[in-house]
């Protein structure tokens, strides 16, 4: 088995902006199973933040335990990173956003990271609106321990070794929009042209920003009758719509028919176009994203792309209203003015 | 586009440049990877076997696999290929071993082989073993041919050459040496079933309409005849000025000679730009190495000549321009005409053939350029029983090509020797077989080393310019031998994708390393080209199409950087990729006889 990567490359390849390789973004050989969708979502956020022209030391990768939290090892090899424990990377990422406001916050977790062990960090996540890019790697089992169902596998989807699932799954899309969240998208592994542009607008996106990625398990969770198999993602995808991120610096060039299209524009002043819109679907209408989810559910559709995306998101920071400057490189004297300035406070109170 | 039909043995053969730019073919990875292993012996016979002279070629070949090796598209150079074969051949044990043994059951026939050399050897060692009689005739006391001849001992020891010529000669051929064959019709009259006619090109081209060039013939030579009489002993000394004109691996020869024969101050003056010299790269290092000067772009003007004494020369100075159509052309420069004292001069301005000896009126017809009319593929000339092979048959190229042509000349004669049709020839011996071992191990050293390329060291300059017997190249020695042999990409260890297997899971994308795969919809190859992971702009190398997956898109895979690591197969969860090692051998002759 190979554990090194050579280090050759197309010699061809582009630089970003920034007048780096695509090569400069990439980690470590990755260790999972061949065929792991979880590489294929390692390999967007690679490429994606190639495209963003991110500087690595900007951005710092935090995860949970699992499968799905094994892989910041494998993108972004010279980032921050931060491999916490089984369900608490939320409150860690709380902890360094609100240490330091300037880096970029990429989450990883997995189902059983998420929506089991972790779900009373993740729901208060959101509630929080902190600005960080949530993906959930979501394959319906627990790898890790040879493939039981998780709370995510769907009522009905059969396991490799035969049985049915009888609970009903929890949605994290469904639940992240009933807890308010300002960005909601679900997509496909195996569909990069549709993850990486929305890995690129949920890094835009000031505030919480949930991609629920379908990754199907090649080793426990591909069998026929399993509803996170390639094969049954594949047959019952259904896109919201076509997405496609344009950074504020380019401008658009292809005009696109109306009614079929919509930009949506994000604080930074990138666009996202969303092309193909599918009938009765605003993504900025709260109500009508909510309908469109419970609509493909019905269906027995897995609906992807973008789902909800609010414009006016307001952060922890914008909420809070902390200090611009990043408390880390505040001096201890700008953080412990002395007893003068909680004199001042307790006289502003009286 | 069309889906790669893998089955057409051409396919994956182009996909091992080294071997495809090989004339002979020869497998090289096969012989590297046996190599590396420390199987010097085999790796010699695969060579043997297809190109006949793996000492000699290991030291003396023009490379044509070089610049074709993958290698050289990733990092800055090639495998050292050509060395390579040397450590094969200098580290070998007992050959003989696994040699064809005499005596063979005669089959009747008799064939006339016209020229000692490697074209003529070639036939011989591929017609012995199925029972001709042959009958070599050659005018040197030895054969060989121009590798006697022309190349210098201290680039090719007398040692490796006799060594390999008499692999062949000991398969029982009957030589006629020291008979120079003024007459084919003397031949033709000898009841041979076929002659072959290895001639070579021997005739040095002159200058002899140059002003000068008969005053003082004692002291200008021609390149090849001098480089021939040092080879047999007939000369031994040169003046201490030399001037040598020509820019080829002759003229490199001829200088690097001359410095060992007193030689003092010994120029090479050419016509064309350095860059543009028809010699090898390292042929030419190695002459400035020895402290020879490569004056270009003079063209020669006239031979200075005083009270009978020869001088030196004047030359033009001329540079190189593209003119309307593109063609380069070289126009003076305008500067002052070049004097250069000498007091020899060697003239290495190409070679030629010459057929004196060759009556016209045998059937066997001559072109306006008084070459025989050949055909490319059988080498048969417009006399059925006569045929050409080497630089006697197309003009001068190398020794390697003079192989290649004596193995197809070989398999006409046989064909022809039996009445068969010439033009049926069989498809060459092709093998492809999975190197996987368990679920991520490979029967083949798949990592990729970072190894830049090792350098043969070379004897102390101080020896070898001292005695022309002495070989400057000292060859690799095992460690660096083994190093060397690590590069290699081995890109007969072929990438085989089956369609019907692959659940489009991206992996294989993800982590080749060379992005090399792409799964996207189908389209023509030049519209496919620009909507790769990469741009495959290499329009030499071939794109590798799927047929057209569940998705309605195909696998496309770039064939001109990848790495052959195996990754993309280590990585794919139901083996849509596999790697599987590709052999590739032309037939030779009589290969197939107990079938037909």
């Amino acid at each position: 088995m190979s554990y090194i990567k050579p280090s050759f490359r197309h010699p061809e390849l582009p630089v970003n902006t920034l007048g780096y390789k695509r090569k400069d973004y990439e980690g470590s050989l990755s260790t999972l199973c061949a065929g792991c969708g979880h590489d294929s979502i390692s390999g967007a956020l690679i490429q994606a933040c190639f495209e963003l022209n991110i500087e690595p030391h900007r951005l710092a990768k935090l995860s949970g335990i699992g499968c799905s939290s094994k892989t910041p090892t494998y993108f972004l090899g010279n980032s921050h990173g931060f491999n916490s424990v089984h369900g608490r990377m939320p409150s860690v990422a709380t902890g360094a956003n609100l240490a330091n406001r300037d880096l970029i916050y990429l989450g990883v977790s997995g189902d059983g990271d998420t929506a089991s062990i972790g779900m009373g960090q993740f729901v208060h996540l959101i509630r929080r609106n902190l600005n960080i890019t949530y993906i959930v790697m979501n394959n319906g089992c627990y790898g890790l321990t040879k493939g039981q169902d998780s709370a995510t596998a769907d009522k009905g989807s059969k396991s490799k070794a035969g049985s049915t699932n009888l609970f009903q799954n929890i949605d994290l899309p469904g639940l992240a929009m009933e807890l308010g969240a300002g960005f909601v998208a679900r997509s496909f592994s195996g569909d990069k042209v549709q993850l990486i542009p929305l890995i690129k607008a949920a890094l835009a996106h000031p505030g919480f920003a949930l991609i629920d990625v379908i990754s199907p398990c090649v080793t426990f969770n591909n069998n026929v009758g399993s509803t996170k198999s390639y094969d049954y993602v594949r047959q019952h995808v259904d896109a919201t719509a076509t997405v496609d991120f344009v950074p504020h610096a380019a401008e658009i060039k292809t005009t696109y028919e109306a009614g079929s299209n919509k930009l949506v524009s994000m604080h930074d002043g990138s666009l996202i176009k969303l092309n193909k819109l599918q009938a009765d679907w605003d993504p900025t209408n709260r109500d009508s994203a909510v309908h469109a989810l419970h609509e493909a559910n019905s269906k027995g559709e897995i609906l992807t792309g973008l789902i909800y995306i609010n414009e006016e998101s307001q952060d922890l920071h914008q909420l809070l209203n902390t200090s611009k400057k990043p408390l880390n490189t505040l001096s201890e004297k700008q953080l412990c003015p002395g007893p003068e300035a909680l004199m001042d406070i307790n006289q502003g109170l009286r | 586009m069309q889906a790669t039909d893998i089955k057409n043995p051409e396919y994956f053969h182009k996909v091992v440049d080294c071997q495809y730019a090989c004339p002979a073919h020869t497998p090289v990875p096969e012989y590297i990877r046996l190599i590396a292993a420390g199987k010097y012996t085999e790796a010699y016979m695969i060579n043997w076997e297809s190109n006949v002279f793996p000492g000699v070629l290991g030291r003396t070949c023009d490379r044509p696999c070089e610049p074709a090796c993958r290698r050289g598209r990733v990092e800055e150079e090639p495998v050292a290929i050509c060395r390579l074969k040397r450590v094969a051949a200098d580290n070998k044990g007992d050959v003989s071993l696994h040699m064809p043994k005499g005596p063979f059951p005669a089959n009747g026939k008799k064939i006339a082989l016209i020229g000692g050399g490697p074209a003529s050897l070639t036939v011989a060692r591929d017609l012995a073993p199925l029972g001709y009689e042959i009958h070599l005739y050659d005018d040197q006391e030895f054969g060989g041919g121009m590798m006697r001849s022309q190349i210098p001992s201290f680039r090719l020891p007398d040692e490796v050459l006799s060594q390999e010529v008499n692999y062949i000669l000991d398969l029982g051929i009957h030589t006629h040496f020291k008979s120079y064959v003024h007459s084919l019709k003397d031949i033709l009259s000898k009841d041979y079933d076929a002659v072959f006619v290895g001639t070579g090109a021997p005739k040095g081209k002159d200058l002899p309409d140059l002003p000068g060039r008969w005053d003082a013939k004692e002291n200008i030579h021609i390149g090849i005849q001098w480089l021939a009489n040092v080879a047999f002993e007939h000369t031994a000394k040169i003046g201490k000025k030399v001037i040598v004109v020509g820019g080829g691996n002759t003229a490199m020869d001829c200088c690097r000679t001359s410095r060992r024969l007193g030689g003092e101050e010994v120029k090479v003056v050419v016509r064309s730009p350095f860059s543009e010299m028809k010699a090898s790269p390292w042929e030419k290092e190695d002459a400035m190495h020895e402290d020879i000067p490569i004056l270009d772009c003079h063209v020669p003007k006239s031979f200075v000549v005083e009270n009978g004494q020869l001088k030196g020369m004047r030359f033009e100075k001329v540079m190189a321009i593209k003119d309307d159509s593109g063609k380069r052309k070289l126009v003076p420069s305008g500067e002052p005409e070049v004097f250069i004292e000498a007091d020899e001069i060697l003239l290495a301005i190409g070679q030629e053939n010459s057929f004196p000896w060759i009556e016209r009126d045998l059937g066997i017809e001559f072109d306006q350029w008084e070459m025989p009319k050949v055909d490319a593929i059988t080498h048969q000339s417009t006399l059925s029983n006569v045929f050409f092979g080497g630089d006697a048959a197309f003009g001068p190229k190398n020794v390697i090509t003079a192989v290649a042509q004596g193995h197809q000349a070989a398999i006409s004669i046989d064909l022809y020797c039996q009445g068969k049709n010439l033009t049926e020839r069989l498809h060459p011996m092709v093998n492809l077989v999975s190197q996987k071992m368990g679920i991520h191990e490979w029967a083949y050293d798949s990592k990729i080393v970072d190894d830049l390329r090792y350098i043969v060291p070379q004897a102390d300059k101080k020896l070898t310019l001292k005695d022309r017997k002495k070989e400057v190249e000292l060859g690799f020695d095992l460690e660096n031998g083994f190093k060397e042999a690590q590069r290699c990409l081995n890109c007969d260890v072929q990438t085989v994708f089956t369609t019907s297997r692959c659940i489009e899971c991206d992996a294989c994308v993800d982590i080749c390393p060379t992005s090399c795969i792409s799964f996207v919809d189908d389209g023509e190859e030049m519209d496919l080209r620009t909507r790769l992971s990469a741009p495959a702009n290499n329009l030499t190398q071939d794109l590798y199409v799927s047929e057209v997956l569940p998705t309605k898109r195909v696998m496309v895979k770039d064939e001109d950087v990848c790495l052959h690591c195996g990754l993309c197969a280590e990585r794919c969860p139901t083996t849509a990729w596999d790697m599987q090692k590709y052999f590739y051998q032309v037939t030779k002759a009589g290969s197939c006889k107990h079938i037909l």
